[in-house]
C-alpha cells in the first residue's frame, strides 16, 4: 500500500507551475512530474515532461526521457511523489486508460482540466491496482 | 559476472523487494527466460504473445530495446537492462 498520508500536501508554486504547463500544450494534454526524496511523500522539484504522443487525448511520457529523468531521481535518491498529466475536455477523473497504465504506486496522480477556460480543476488520486481512491489537496506556501 | 537486471517498484514483488537482480543469458529473450526460472510471473508481465509489451520500457544500458534488436538485442555480462513501466493514460 502507498505510504504517506491519504493526502497531497503541495507547494502553492508547484501547482501554479503544473496548471501553466496544462495551459500551455492545451488542447494537447500536458505531462510530468514532481520528484521529491525517497519517502519523504514532499513533492519539490517539477520535472514537465514531453508527451511523447501529442495528442488531445492520450499522453506517454517519451522513453528516453522517462529512462534519463527516473535514473537522476535515483541518483539523487528521490521518487515521482506526483506524476500529473491534462484532460483539455473532460473532467479531471482518471479514465480507464489511466488506470490500466498505472504503474506507480506510491505517486499521488494528479489531474488537472483544462476543459474550462476560467477555471482549472486540479485534483489528486491514488491509483493502486485497479482502485481509484480521490484524496484531499492541500496547498501550502512552503513546507516549512 | 552477470548482466544486471533493474527493477521498477510495481514488479518488485517478483523479486523480494530488491532494486535490482542478476540474470543470464545472450539476447534479452533468454535474459527474461532465466530471469523467469528465479523469479516466477516476472516474464508475463515483460511480455506478451507478440513480443516485449506496449507499455513496459526496457533498456539495455541507455538505449530503448525497441530501437535496438527489441527481444533478439544481444546482451553480455557487465551489461546494464532496467525495465520501466511506461508513464501514460488520457482521456481516451
Amino acid at each position: 500500500m502507498p505510504y504517506g498520508e491519504a493526502m497531497l500536501t503541495i507547494a502553492r508554486e508547484l501547482v501554479d507551475k503544473i496548471v501553466a504547463h496544462a495551459r500551455a500544450d492545451h488542447p494537447d494534454e500536458a505531462c510530468g512530474v514532481v520528484a521529491g526524496p525517497a519517502g519523504s511523500d514532499r513533492p519539490e522539484r517539477f520535472v514537465p515532461m514531453e508527451n511523447a504522443e501529442r495528442s488531445p487525448t492520450f499522453y506517454r511520457f517519451d522513453s528516453m526521457e522517462q529512462f534519463r529523468v527516473w535514473r537522476e531521481m535515483d541518483d539523487r535518491d528521490e521518487e515521482p511523489v506526483v506524476i500529473y498529466h491534462s484532460h483539455t475536455a473532460t473532467e479531471a477523473y482518471p479514465s480507464r486508460t489511466d488506470v490500466s497504465y498505472a504503474s506507480e504506486p506510491n505517486a499521488h496522480y494528479v489531474l488537472v482540466s483544462t476543459a474550462s477556460e476560467d477555471d482549472v480543476e486540479f485534483r489528486s488520486y491514488r491509483i493502486v491496482e485497479g482502485v481509484i481512491t480521490e484524496e484531499p489537496v492541500k496547498i501550502v506556501e512552503s513546507y516549512g | 559476472m552477470a548482466i544486471e537486471v533493474r527493477i521498477p517498484t510495481i514488479l518488485r514483488t517478483y523479486t523480494d523487494g530488491a532494486k535490482a537482480v542478476d540474470a543470464t543469458g545472450a539476447t534479452l529473450e533468454e535474459l527474461i527466460g532465466d530471469l523467469e526460472s528465479r523469479h516466477p510471473g516476472l516474464r508475463d508481465r515483460l511480455v506478451d504473445d507478440s513480443g516485449l509489451r506496449r507499455f513496459v520500457n526496457v533498456y539495455l544500458n541507455d538505449e530503448d530495446v525497441r530501437f535496438l534488436g527489441g527481444l533478439g538485442t544481444p546482451v553480455a555480462d557487465g551489461d546494464t537492462v532496467t525495465v520501466l513501466p511506461a508513464v501514460a493514460g488520457g482521456a481516451r
